[in-house]
């Protein structure tokens, strides 16, 4: 591949083995769990059993007497100890309900915890939970968001009136004049299914007191330790400069392990209070209650169109499920992310949406991988297909008559804050639609419907926003955090160079592709260069890794540190061959005299050579000695000697100070919009409704690639979790609001014969907002995914007359569609797209 | 609650400890003899990350409880080696084809896969996907794992001719 912006180095765009792999390949990995320092304490937590109940009387002196019990903490012990957990996303005129680390008047989920014990081993706290006993007045359970936001519905939380904690709207053109003139309008209620996270390691925090210095440590899985401290250190009034959070290794995350949990706060309580080690660790069917789950939208739409294809407006009135609290960017997920991005790929002129934020008897919902944008992606992408069957036009020939042109970026949608900065979507459809033969494929459709076999093709282009940022539009916005990432950049005397960053790698690689900025950038090899994140006490700030922002946000950071590493050590390598600095160039680890042989310059090193033997008489001539010399032969000096200059050598070019050690907090001024096309061709089995891939094609474009072989991963890991949500997965719960989905058992994950091989291939469109032309892609997958499958198998389905069917389309819901249309009328062949 | 004695060979090395009964034995490997390479993902003896052989066979090891294995040898990730004391094939197969991202189900799936390579040494696609449906990934989609196995077998399959012309 050809690379436009920053590769001009040797790494930049190379499918570079990963160095984090060694470790875990010989068990060498760290993950919380698997620190216990001398004494740790277990913690375990009795959540309750029910969706909605007043609390009456906690007891829990038997379980404080059990052998191995070190302390018992009830929520309402704690509440005037411990200040409740603030969301980090604040919309206007929203209503914010207390979330308390430990429930303690009343509970508002399965699984809203009650109580912790702490005991000298994980068997014995599990143990201890039994004995404490929980007086529970029930009270009526709200459990869907457009059930709770009902007149009359039971309430959650008193400053909540109506469990609508906000209105959202999203508005631009007129959309009801766009409705009136169009020739045709559809509409759809979408169900975009709860779905949980489901990291591999479940989160786990183990959290230290030392009382000698009074600080704080904290281990836990996260990918934002910056903030889990600074939002530790408000709760529990603890100095922040004295607490240190630090993420090991991260088993996964996707997005659920970003925000503060209760847990995180209790154990930091704990080892506090006790001054001993306190860890806690998530079971599976725990992690299923106490873990963020994502989605879960009920959306109504409407779209107006001309007969000729052309989608003239959308409308959409959605009811967001947030769970029994705000979490993190809970509000945030389907208020931004979401209505500002529901055009998606078109250009519509006419947008109207409003969303409800809805709180309800559930766990909390807050960002899942994409967080906001699969929601409105799938949105528009189904919409885009029943515009297409409803007009009896190919669905790729409905995309392409209403993509944004190429020159219309920067394009702002008429209900969005933040201009798309890049695009170029037409060749990138076309280059999908080419890998999967789409011509033929509609040709075969139509000749295996003779035979009474149905193949579907569904394609899904998709845009989303990473590299959020700058900050003033995220603060303006209602988000507190920054949109800046932190990046520092140490050089050592022997010319080796250590990169601290301020994001969190769960599982992307950051060690590997922000070497290959650094060294690219450093004109080094990868092995001089060792990259540091996930500990507050060795990086001094950070906002994390999300949103597809390392690369984006924390690589560009990078790279403009170590181009000022760079500046400052040609100054200091021209000092030493007596040039001006503008003489001098960088290559590859040696810096030389360029070309610049001018009358001005000679004068300029006649100069600075006068200055040094001046210099360097009076020094003999004081102690007999000569100044060291830099190894200056044949004009040019090496990297690790400038390094060494840098920090041991008394002349220094003046107004310099010693060191090699640069930082900065990159502010991205713009966020950068990667998109793609995916097409999924499947074949349904009318019998059986099952539901087999015959292709998987996955073209996205994200700018120049750092990492081909990491991008690819990326792009996989997200497919992957994009078909579970299309075909499998999905959080149920029972009238009673207890959980029906709460393991393996009977969640559906998808396992490796679920899913099919994938096509992956690249368009390259730089972003014009960084210096590195990148966009994120680790998000892509999950996004497209569920309305390529979805659309494939509607597609299929369509001699049936079967229009929309809910994710998760399962075989069953596939079988009984056909059932139903069956017993209607025989299918009438050659009908569909 | 009772405590017994059981003797463990893990990776080579024979470990007397004592356990109560209930302990698992992940649990018991983990806490009770510092061996932290098998994970635990789930509770229910779904996910895979936990598994090892014990006495050559890849058995998860939340589904065992540490006195039932008293006796037994035990190999975790970190006990495979290949020639010469380097990494084992489907180690380096993994790292090669980009078959690992956060690395939690890795030493479990690699076990697994191990397992599989023992009885089915030239496995098709569909057949390593089959197998490894007792292990849950939830990062690489799969695919590169596949590619793992499968370029592990050709590693592995080349290694054995090899040693045939040795002979």
């Amino acid at each position: 591949m050809t690379q436009t912006h920053g590769g001009t180095g040797r790494y930049f765009g190379q499918e570079v083995k990963r160095r984090e792999d060694l470790r875990h390949l010989t068990g060498r990995g760290r993950f919380t769990d698997d620190l216990s320092p001398a004494g740790t304490l277990h913690a375990a937590v009795l959540r309750s059993p029910h969706a909605h109940a007043r609390i009456g009387s906690v007891e829990a002196e038997a379980a404080r007497k059990m052998p191995g019990v070190v302390a018992v903490f009830t929520g309402a012990d704690l509440k005037d100890r411990v200040a409740p957990l603030p969301p980090s996303w604040l919309l206007p005129g929203m209503s914010v309900p207390e979330h308390p680390a430990l429930a303690y008047e009343t509970v508002r989920f399965v699984g809203d915890g009650v109580a912790v014990v702490v005991a000298e081993n994980r068997y014995a706290a599990r143990d201890a939970l039994d004995l404490i006993q929980v007086g529970y007045e029930p009270l009526p359970a709200v459990l869907g968001a457009e059930e709770a936001a009902k007149p009359g519905a039971s309430e959650l939380h008193k400053n909540v009136p109506g469990n609508v904690a906000f209105v959202f709207p999203a508005r631009g053109g007129n959309y009801k004049r766009a409705a009136k003139k169009a020739d045709v309008l559809v509409r759809q209620r979408l169900v975009n299914q709860r779905v949980v996270p489901n990291a591999l390691e479940t989160r786990t925090v183990l959290a230290e007191y030392d009382p000698g210095t009074e600080h704080l440590t904290v281990h836990t899985s996260t990918q934002g330790p910056h903030n889990i401290k600074r939002l530790t250190a408000g709760i529990l009034r603890f100095p922040e400069h004295r607490l240190r959070v630090v993420a090991p290794d991260v088993g996964g995350g996707f997005g659920s392990k970003l925000h503060l949990y209760p847990e995180e706060v209790l154990c930091a309580f704990l080892a506090r209070e006790l001054e001993r080690p306190v860890k806690w660790t998530e079971s599976r069917s725990e992690s299923f209650l106490a873990t963020n789950h994502g989605r879960d939208h009920v959306q109504n739409v409407e779209v107006a169109a001309n007969r000729d294809g052309t989608i003239t407006g959308v409308k959409a009135t959605v009811y967001a499920n947030l769970g029994a609290y705000l979490s993190g960017m809970g509000p945030g997920v389907p208020s931004v992310n979401f209505a500002m991005m529901v055009s998606g790929t078109y250009r519509i002129s006419n947008i109207d949406v409003k969303v409800y934020g809805v709180l309800t008897n559930t766990p909390r919902v807050d960002t899942y991988r994409g967080a906001g944008r699969p929601e409105a992606t799938y949105l528009i992408e189904r919409a885009v297909d029943l515009v297409a069957r409803k007009l009896v036009m190919d669905p790729a020939e409905v995309r392409r008559k209403n993509f944004i042109p190429k020159d219309a970026f920067p394009y702002k949608a008429p209900n969005s804050a933040f201009a798309y900065d890049s695009g170029d979507y037409g060749p990138n459809l076309e280059k999908a639609l080419e890998m999967v033969g789409y011509a033929d494929l509609r040709q075969r459709q139509q000749e295996l419907r003779q035979e009474g076999r149905y193949l579907g093709i569904g394609i899904a282009s998709y845009t989303e926003f990473t590299g959020i940022g700058p900050g003033w539009v995220l603060n303006m916005a209602g988000f507190e955090y920054g949109g800046w990432e932190y990046a520092r950049v140490v050089v050592h005397p022997t010319g080796a160079v250590t990169i601290y960053t301020g994001s969190a790698d769960h599982g992307q690689g950051h060690a590997t592709s922000y070497a290959q900025i650094a060294a690219d950038a450093l004109g080094l090899s990868m092995e001089d260069v060792e990259v540091v994140e996930g500990d507050t006490a060795r990086v001094q700030f950070g906002n994390g890794t999300f949103n597809s922002r390392s690369m984006p946000v924390g690589g560009v950071a990078i790279k403009i540190c170590c181009d000022k590493i760079v500046a400052k050590a040609r100054r200091i390598a021209a000092h030493a061959l007596n040039a001006r600095k503008a003489d001098v160039v960088y290559d590859e680890g040696e810096f030389r005299m360029g070309d610049a042989s001018g009358a001005l310059g000679k004068a300029a090193r006649t100069a600075l050579k006068t200055r040094r033997t001046i210099v360097g008489t009076a020094v003999r001539a004081v102690s007999g000695l000569d100044l060291p010399r830099a190894e200056t032969s044949g004009g040019a000096v090496s990297w690790a000697e400038v390094a060494r200059l840098a920090h041991f050598v008394s002349d220094y070019p003046s107004g310099l100070e010693p060191g090699l050690d640069e930082k900065t907090f990159y502010q991205p001024r713009g966020m950068t919009f990667p998109f793609g096309t995916y097409v999924a061709v499947v074949e349904v089995d009318a019998g059986t409704g099952g539901i087999s891939f015959e292709r998987f094609v996955a073209v996205d474009d994200c700018g120049p690639v750092i990492n081909p072989l990491l991008a690819r991963g990326q792009v996989h890991g997200g497919i992957a979790q994009g078909i579970g949500q299309a075909l499998l997965e999905g959080a149920e719960y029972d009238e009673a609001g207890r959980p029906v989905t709460d393991s393996f058992w009977n969640y559906a994950m998808p396992r490796a014969g679920h899913l099919p091989r994938f096509e992956t291939a690249h368009t390259v469109t730089p972003s014009p907002v960084n210096p590195l032309g990148v966009k994120g892609i680790g998000e892509a997958g999950t996004i497209a995914a569920p309305p390529a499958v979805v659309n494939a198998v509607v597609d299929a389905l369509s001699p049936f007359g079967v229009t929309h069917l809910d994710m998760p389309v399962t075989p069953e819901k596939v079988w009984r569609a056909i059932k139903d249309a069956r017993r209607e009328e025989a299918p009438k062949n050659g009908g569909g797209a | 609650m009772n405590s017994h004695e059981i003797s463990l060979t893990v990776n080579g090395k024979t470990r007397r400890s004592e356990v109560e009964p209930r302990v698992l034995l992940v649990h018991h490997l983990r806490d009770g003899l510092g061996v932290t390479s098998p994970h635990v993902g789930c509770d229910t003896g779904q996910c895979g990350a936990c598994t090892v052989l014990i006495d050559g066979r890849a058995v998860k090891s939340c589904t065992v409880f540490a006195v039932q294995a008293d006796g037994s040898e035990i190999v975790t990730v970190d006990g495979l080696t290949g020639e010469n004391g380097g990494l084992h094939p489907l180690q380096k197969s993994f790292k090669e084809k980009h078959g690992l991202q956060c690395g939690y189900c890795t030493p479990g799936m690699i076990l697994s896969a191990h397992d599989l390579l023992e009885k089915t040494p030239d496995p098709s696609e569909e057949e390593i996907r089959s197998h490894l449906k007792g292990n849950f990934c939830r990062c690489t989609g799969y695919q590169n794992i596949v590619e793992a196995v499968r370029h592990a077998a050709e590693e592995l399959s080349e290694r054995d001719a090899a040693m045939e012309v040795a002979r």
